[in-house]
């Protein structure tokens, strides 16, 4: 199992400084791994931290302590040649796709921006037949090619923003939130064409989300976050059948099912989180999620819960959890 | 009493930009009962907010223009023809709206206690101390701990929720009669978002009030409305009581949509299927059925000829030529049970 560790994570943080002694930890002490070709999914509430792990994860952060190692190498300690084919190998796909691409450039320039940079193409020619290749890879023609970026829908543009990545024939792709900007129907084309992709070219991923269904659908193993934590990482199968970290179980039963028979039998079950998300400037000691939880105990809000290994490959991190 | 509450009639709402006329509701009808919640769904750029916008009378003339024959009836009269005078009492008294991003729409120069006390004191006369009373009441209403101490905070002191509660303590606070929520959780987590809905459930239920609900997401209608409207490229495509909407769908449009959302059952990696291809462009419209583009049942009529609506049982109706031929389909060519 060890020997196919594409990125190895452990006991990442990172802080930033807000002045005035004021601390926001984004990422506290998070590990994982990934695995060549699989799908990792992070899911949490919008300021648990997963954009910024995934973000330390290529080194666009520096980190403030732990180690992120790709293939073996500590990249955070990468420099120069190295450093370059590092970034050449690991690609990232934003959330916006209105705000991660150039309005003044033409999408083949978009798309062949790394390869200029990267002197992957010999000839003219050359390039143009890539990019025409790359544009028909995630469903765009070569008549688009010399249009620029205004002239597209959501759906297209971030269809260009995973061409540029693609371009870069990458091993592993951060993709933070890709679908969340985009209509129901456009993100159902958006996440056949990753799968398909991802089949084809033996790509890894790291899905960022917070749309849980969406998430489960693309992830072979899925990490929850809570407050810069993981809370719970398991495969996705499981996580959704057998979901045993408190805030998973709520943030499960919030999803909206389109079916109203079904939401008035959940109705009953229902797990209602009371308040929210509490700052992650200077959180307080012990587990982040004590002060929604209904099993925390004097215990929770002493001690910080480390993840265990509940057989099978499933963590959680949890003291009401019996294994 | 008037059982109908709100009847949109033929609304037409154009905008003229450089290109020409962007047509972003063409000729819709629909009604909301009274303590009914009536959900309007669709994608981006199908209509449903300026919809929304135009029962607010809030649509700014020019860029936009309604069109000559469209009405807007609330308790019989037409809102489209309101005076400034009656309008003010109108909006926010009557009937008051709530917008998907609550920290653009409340005033960042003013407390939120202020602005709860600005929409009291403009529909009735009370003092400026009882307003703040009630204020403080509705702040507790919706659910905002230490709402005496709360009502005296600027808004970007709220977190995302939080506003969106204090946007719904503005909208209750003259009581009024419709509440339009557009797109009320899309900006906020799941977690949050199960608050605010069941929050405008119990309000509902507890005051009585009609809620129109705009919104893109299937799963928050199932859960809160009684009737449903589905549109499309600014036209209703189908209507029908929720039930109908989501088992029986009829309209390949609306069971496309149902389709792509994937469902916790599905196996993992499963190809989802997805609707091909994006949404006519508004600014020349094709002729007939305006999602002939992308449907997979697509005959040579619908390019040509709007279809007309069809009516099933108990006032679900679609407007699709599947059902309007010579030799109509009885049923429709996919089911619920397939979905499953």
């Amino acid at each position: 199992m060890m020997e196919n560790v594409i990125l190895d994570v452990s006991h990442l943080k990172k802080y930033f400084e807000l002045g005035r002694g004021r601390t926001l930890k984004a990422v506290d002490d998070v590990s994982f791994q990934i695995h060549q070709g699989e799908t990792l999914g992070l899911v949490g509430e919008s300021g648990c931290g997963k954009t910024t792990c995934g973000r330390t994860c290529l080194g666009m952060y520096n980190k403030t302590a732990g180690s992120v190692q790709y293939l073996g190498q500590d990249i955070h300690a990468l420099k120069g040649a190295e450093l370059f084919a590092f970034k050449k190998e690991a690609q990232m796909i934003f959330q916006d796709p209105y705000a991660s691409l150039d309005p003044r450039m033409t999408v083949s320039d978009i798309v062949a921006e790394g390869l200029d940079v990267h002197k992957m193409c010999r000839s003219k020619a050359e390039r143009t037949d890539k990019i025409y290749e790359l544009l028909n890879m995630v469903g765009l023609n070569k008549e688009h090619a010399n249009r620029f970026i205004h002239e597209f829908s959501g759906g297209q543009r971030q269809r260009i923003g995973i061409a540029r990545a693609l371009a870069m024939e990458p091993k592993f792709l951060v993709l933070d939130e890709p679908i969340s900007a985009l209509d129901v129907s456009i993100q159902a084309q958006v996440v056949n064409m990753l799968i398909h992709l991802q089949q084809n070219m033996g790509l890894t991923y790291l899905f960022i989300a917070h749309d849980l269904s969406m998430v489960k659908h693309i992830s072979d193993r899925v990490g929850v976050m809570y407050l810069g934590n993981i809370v719970e990482i398991t495969s996705s199968g499981e996580l959704y059948s057998h979901p045993l970290h408190p805030y998973t179980q709520a943030l499960l039963s919030a999803i909206p099912i389109p079916d109203p028979e079904i939401e008035v039998q959940r109705e009953a079950t229902r797990i209602r989180l009371e308040g929210e998300v509490p700052s992650p400037i200077n959180p307080p000691p012990g587990c982040k999620f004590a002060g929604r939880c209904r099993y925390a105990t004097e215990r929770c809000r002493q001690e910080t819960p480390a993840l265990r290994d509940m057989g099978g490959g499933h963590y959680v991190a949890c003291f009401a959890v019996e294994s | 009493m008037r059982e109908k509450l709100l009847e949109v009639k033929d609304l037409a709402v154009s905008y003229h930009g450089y290109a020409g006329e962007v047509q972003s509701v063409r000729r819709v009808s629909f009604d909301v009962n009274r303590g009914e919640t009536v959900a309007v769904v669709g994608e981006s750029g199908c209509g449903k907010s300026v919809t929304a916008k135009t029962i607010m009378h809030l649509i700014k003339t020019p860029p936009a223009e309604i069109k000559e024959g469209s009405q807007v009836l609330f308790n019989g009269e037409d809102v489209l023809r309101f005076d400034k005078k009656r309008l003010s009492q109108y909006r926010g008294g009557e009937a008051a709206i709530i917008f998907q991003d609550a920290l653009a729409a409340l005033n960042p120069t003013m407390t939120v206690g202020n602005q709860i006390v600005e929409n009291i004191r403009h529909h009735s006369s009370v003092s400026k101390k009882e307003a703040t009373a009630q204020a403080v009441e509705l702040l507790r209403m919706v659910g905002i701990p230490q709402p005496e101490q709360r009502v005296k905070q600027y808004p970007h002191e709220f977190s995302g929720g939080m506003r969106q509660r204090v946007m719904i303590a503005i909208a209750f606070a003259c009581n009024p009669q419709l509440l339009i929520a557009d797109e009320p959780t899309t900006a906020l987590d799941v977690t949050i978002q199960s608050q605010i809905v069941d929050l405008i459930k119990e309000l509902q239920k507890e005051k009585g009030t009609s809620v129109i609900l705009i919104t893109h997401d299937l799963g928050v209608v199932a859960n809160i409305a009684h009737r449903i409207v589905v549109m499309y490229s600014g036209k209703i495509v189908e209507r029908g009581s929720n039930l109908s909407i989501f088992h029986s769908p009829k309209h390949p449009y609306t069971n496309a949509l149902l389709e792509a959302v994937p469902r916790l059952d599905l196996v993992n990696k499963q190809v989802l299927s997805s609707i091909e291809g994006t949404p006519p462009d508004l600014l020349n419209p094709p002729p007939g059925c305006p999602f002939c583009s992308r449907c997979k049942y697509c005959m040579e009529i619908c390019c040509t000829e709007e279809p007309p609506a069809v009516p099933f049982d108990e006032g679900h109706e679609a407007s699709c030529w599947l059902y309007a031929l010579a030799e109509p389909c009885k049923d429709a060519p996919f089911t619920w049970e397939d979905r499953k």
